[in-house]
């Protein structure tokens, strides 16, 4: 059953290469469905081209219904696969920041770094940037500790939060999932017409 | 719109999204955790830091967590998943000719405006992604798919966000006239 142990299964420089192997996958897709272009990803801010959304959000309900699949079928154990815990405020407070980010520099850490694997000077711009932020954060830090660790709720699930069985939740993001495609779809179609721009 | 070139050519994002959607899963099931972006360049910079600052990391807590004393910030799966990255990106953008040094911006603005407003939408997206403890991959995709709450509340956050300041800054992206 999985998780797998990695380290054990293949040795560690095993899964040095499972790990590479994994990455190469996750910038080809990327760099596939035009993540390395900053133009096409701020594009989602302004509904003219919604391929961001379309993307994250049809790999979050796969991966979602797969995860929980597998789990009911025992090849999978949820309680051992890592839950990223929840700091309630600072989650929503970096969130925020990002987004200005985002749409002032068209890309995120990984699309960023997609964007400069094919040379695209704005993502290394953009690379460079989000270098000094990350040194900036380890800097200061120390100055809002407290902050940065308050609203701490652990393995908070939606399930658990909700109170409800997790199948609940999934059913019901997969149709809000749909419902968002179709009307994100629609809205963009009312505003600019044609398919997205790609 | 003039037809594009191959160059311009890409998946269909519900293509892009099942195939990332069943790596992440694959990922899951291997390792027990999802995908991750960010954290892999803060333990870049922190090995950077070691090297030329070692007291200074020592004594910092945040950083000595990652690399106080004899502990290698870079002994950590996601430093080879970002690695791998930078790979992929490139083979996929090289099969399709898209690898070349070009400035990818808003045809209202200058590739050197573009270049100022990338490096400081970087600087906070970093700042950023550090406060959350994780970027769109780490928090967004992978919290968000194994149903964390925490996660899913970051990525309204950041969707929020990005549409709050898109009005005031549309110059940037806006199709037009070129500069």
């Amino acid at each position: 059953m999985g998780p797998w142990e990695l380290n054990i299964e293949f040795g560690r420089i095993g899964a040095a290469l499972v790990y590479l192997l994994i990455g190469f996958a996750f910038g080809f897709i990327l760099e596939s469905a035009g993540f390395g272009d900053g133009r096409r990803l701020a594009a989602q801010f302004y509904w003219r081209d919604l391929t961001v959304i379309k993307v994250i959000l049809t790999a979050i309900l796969v991966a979602m219904v797969l995860i929980f699949w597998s789990t009911a079928l025992g090849w999978l154990d949820y309680d051992r696969v890592w839950v990223n815990p929840t700091y309630l405020w600072p989650g929503i407070l970096g969130g925020l920041i990002m987004g200005l980010g985002f749409v002032l520099g068209g890309f995120c850490p990984g699309t960023s770094l997609v964007g400069a694997s094919t040379l695209k000077l704005d993502a290394i711009w953009f690379v460079a940037g989000t270098a000094i932020g990350i040194l900036g954060f380890g800097e200061t830090v120390s100055l809002f500790n407290d902050f940065w660790h308050s609203s701490y709720l652990g393995r908070l699930t939606l399930q658990d939060w909700i109170g409800v069985p997790a199948g609940f939740v999934i059913l019901g993001l997969v149709a809000s999932g749909i419902v968002v495609f179709w009307l994100a779809e629609r809205l963009r179609r009312r505003i600019y017409g044609g398919t997205d721009e790609h | 719109m003039a037809q594009p070139s191959k160059r311009d050519r890409y998946w269909d994002p519900f293509i892009a999204g099942t195939l990332l959607g069943v790596l992440l899963f694959v990922t899951f099931l291997l390792t027990g955790h999802g995908l991750g972006s960010s954290g892999g360049v803060n333990r870049v910079l922190v090995a950077l830091e070691d090297l030329v600052v070692p007291r200074h990391v020592d004594t910092t807590p945040y950083l000595a967590e990652l690399a106080g004393g004899e502990r290698n910030p870079l002994d950590h799966w996601i430093v080879w998943q970002v690695a791998g990255i930078l790979v992929g990106g490139f083979v996929s953008g090289w099969l399709r000719g898209r690898v070349r040094i070009e400035t990818r911006h808003g045809p209202q603005i200058t590739p050197q405006r573009r270049w100022a407003f990338a490096f400081f939408g970087g600087i906070l997206m970093g700042y950023g992604a550090r406060m959350a403890r994780g970027c769109t991959s780490g928090q967004a995709l992978s919290g968000g798919a194994v149903l964390s709450a925490g996660s899913w509340a970051f990525m309204l956050a950041v969707f929020a966000g990005g549409y709050l300041l898109a009005w005031f800054v549309r110059r940037l992206w806006q199709p037009g006239a070129d500069a």
